[in-house]
């Protein structure tokens, strides 16, 4: 196929310099989406996913996680913006890029009459590959299905009907996998051992995207972590970050008396005045809390008292992520 | 090409023909029968015959015609309605296989057993009555276009269906009817002028008639008109789906 060689347009510019870094195995780039009914579900999306990570795209229902995913896999079209697969175009060489994706989609949805062996070979066939029974045993024992593999699928409980869909998705040995919401409405048991599976496939060089609104579940696997919320993603950061901005602590004062400034005295602490003066606010990393050269609490409070401050109250409060995810999602309703 | 995808989809198909082979297969050769004995042998030994041919021989190449396009739509409706229904359409959407191979997987399936089905009635018919196919070519010809037309309509038929009743509607309100009134039971010299001209205006009539004429040699309207209006079915049904995929429509929202 003729097509353009794609171009990174001007607004990935501002990204770190293109070349000491490797190129995206996703590179998603004003990617938009109003629905006929004239809902925006996605606005502007761009985002770079790297090979061989985990990436978990986190929101509420309805922020626009399955619009994305979907568009990416071509069961819906964009109004705008581009994707590039591993370089090629998802939409002038959709059969390039479509035979590296493998998508596990969030409904449980199953040729009831078939059994999973069918199924499964059906779905590497549907991807042009040539029939690789070694390959679909080998996919059926890793998921533990191996022994259900004469089984109808409407015989099979919701946790290995999932099972299915995620052996259906690697039948083709795609390089990226799209799990939608993978442990949905599975028990703790089984979510464990879909993380191993996940962490498996990682570790043979599968890309995997998944998407969910577990917390828990993006913090377990992930390497990287984004947030979207009403069609825009609002953060994208890696894991490790985010958990140390996690373990940033507050200490709030609630003074007596309300004060214009700061006193200069005090000036060398990460200090701030809330509330019109009524509230001091420290910030602090709990994690360094013991280290030799961190301001111990008493201290600070003998300065702050030392300085003629008096307080009525005060406690400490610790961001969880689930804090951080909360507050970007109700910014923008 | 992804030759590979589209007998995946076509082997799928023709395999789940082979679950229900009762519902596909019996069922339709039972109730064509039983068309035979009514009017082939009760009825129709009181019918006098229709230019030559005895009325239960007449109504052989109808029968086909009738099972055929019956049969085409609902095998082909069915067959892409149902994973949109399910929702393990999200597969074959998700494949690196263009609508050219779908349509040829799914639509080449149904009309692959809608004509075996035909061929089956054939058999079946040859045991009630006694049969001469005067053009064979032709007669294949005939039954293979009208499969494959009327599967690319049911195909059309399965994707505009948003719920059962749907699906159920064009060929209850639209395709029986039209093939009842097409002269499967009767040659429309035994209508009155005025509605055989207005007979003219129905599609079916010209399948029949090129159909039967390839059995007896005797027809309605040319075979000529019969053939181009094949053609100018299939031409129409092509463009409706090649519409459809452009626009994505209840496929690709």
């Amino acid at each position: 196929m003729n097509h353009e060689t794609p171009t990174a347009p001007a607004h990935q510019a501002k990204a770190d310099s293109p070349a000491d870094r490797p190129a995206p195995v996703i590179a998603i780039s004003g990617l938009s989406k109003r629905y006929d009914s004239g809902f925006e579900a996605l606005k502007q999306i761009d985002l770079e996913i790297q090979r061989g990570e985990i990436f978990a795209l986190l929101g509420p229902n309805g922020a626009g996680k399955t619009t994305l995913i979907s568009i990416i896999c071509g069961l819906v079209n964009a109004t705008g913006g581009s994707v590039v697969i591993d370089g090629h175009d998802s939409v002038t060489d959709y059969r390039a890029a479509r035979a590296k994706i493998g998508l596990v989609p969030q409904e449980l949805t199953s040729d009831a009459f078939e059994t999973v062996w069918n199924t499964v070979r059906f779905s590497r066939g549907l991807f042009g590959k040539p029939p690789k029974d070694s390959h679909i045993e080998q996919v059926l024992k890793a998921l533990s299905l191996w022994d259900k593999r004469k089984n109808k699928l409407i015989t099979l409980s919701g946790g290995m009907k999932r099972r299915v869909l995620i052996a259906k998705a690697l039948a083709h040995e795609p390089e990226i996998l799209f799990l939608d919401e993978p442990t949905a409405g599975v028990d703790v048991g089984l979510r464990r051992d879909m993380w191993e599976v996940v962490r498996e496939l990682r570790n043979s060089g599968v890309t995997i995207i998944l998407t969910t609104h577990y917390i828990e579940e993006a913090e377990e696997m992930a390497d990287r972590i984004g947030v979207i919320n009403g069609g825009e993603i609002v953060l994208v950061r890696e894991k490790a970050a985010l958990m140390r901005q996690l373990g940033s602590k507050q200490l709030t004062l609630h003074l007596q008396t309300p004060l214009a400034s700061v006193p200069p005295a005090l000036s060398h602490h990460p200090l701030t005045l809330a509330e019109d003066g009524n509230v001091l606010v420290y910030t602090y990393d709990a994690s360094e809390a013991g280290d030799s050269d961190h301001v111990s609490i008493s201290a600070l409070i003998n300065e702050i008292e030392a300085a003629g401050i008096r307080f009525k109250d005060l406690h400490t409060k610790q961001s969880s992520l689930e804090d951080i995810f909360v507050n970007l999602v109700r910014e923008r309703p | 090409m992804n030759l590979q995808a589209v007998r995946s989809i076509y082997t799928f198909e023709m395999a789940r023909a082979g679950r229900t082979l009762l519902q596909s297969l019996i069922s339709p050769v039972i109730s064509t029968s039983l068309y035979f004995v009514v009017f082939g042998a009760a009825i129709g030994s009181r019918i006098q015959e229709v230019e030559g041919v005895s009325y239960g021989a007449f109504i052989v190449p109808g029968l086909i015609m009738l099972m055929l396009l019956t049969q085409s739509v609902s095998n082909a409706s069915f067959g892409i309605f149902f994973p949109k229904f399910t929702g393990t359409i999200y597969e074959v959407l998700s494949a690196p296989i263009s609508y050219f191979e779908i349509v040829l997987g799914y639509v080449g399936a149904a009309a692959s057993k809608s004509a075996i089905l035909g061929l089956v009635i054939l058999g079946t018919a040859n045991f009630f009555v006694d049969l001469h196919i005067q053009h064979p070519f032709m007669m294949m010809l005939f039954l293979l276009l009208t499969a494959l037309t009327f599967s690319l309509l049911g195909f059309i038929i399965g994707i505009w269906a948003d719920s059962f009743e749907k699906l159920q509607l064009v060929p209850l309100l639209i395709i029986t009817p039209l093939t009842f009134l097409g002269g499967s039971f009767y040659s429309i010299d035994m209508l009155p002028p005025f509605w055989q001209a207005v007979t003219l205006a129905n599609p079916v009539v010209y399948l029949v008639s090129g159909f039967r004429w390839s059995f007896y040699g005797i027809s309605d309207v040319s075979v000529i008109a019969s053939l181009v209006m094949i053609g100018v079915f299939l031409a129409v049904s092509l463009a409706v789906i090649s519409w459809i995929f452009r626009t994505g429509y209840r496929l690709r929202p």
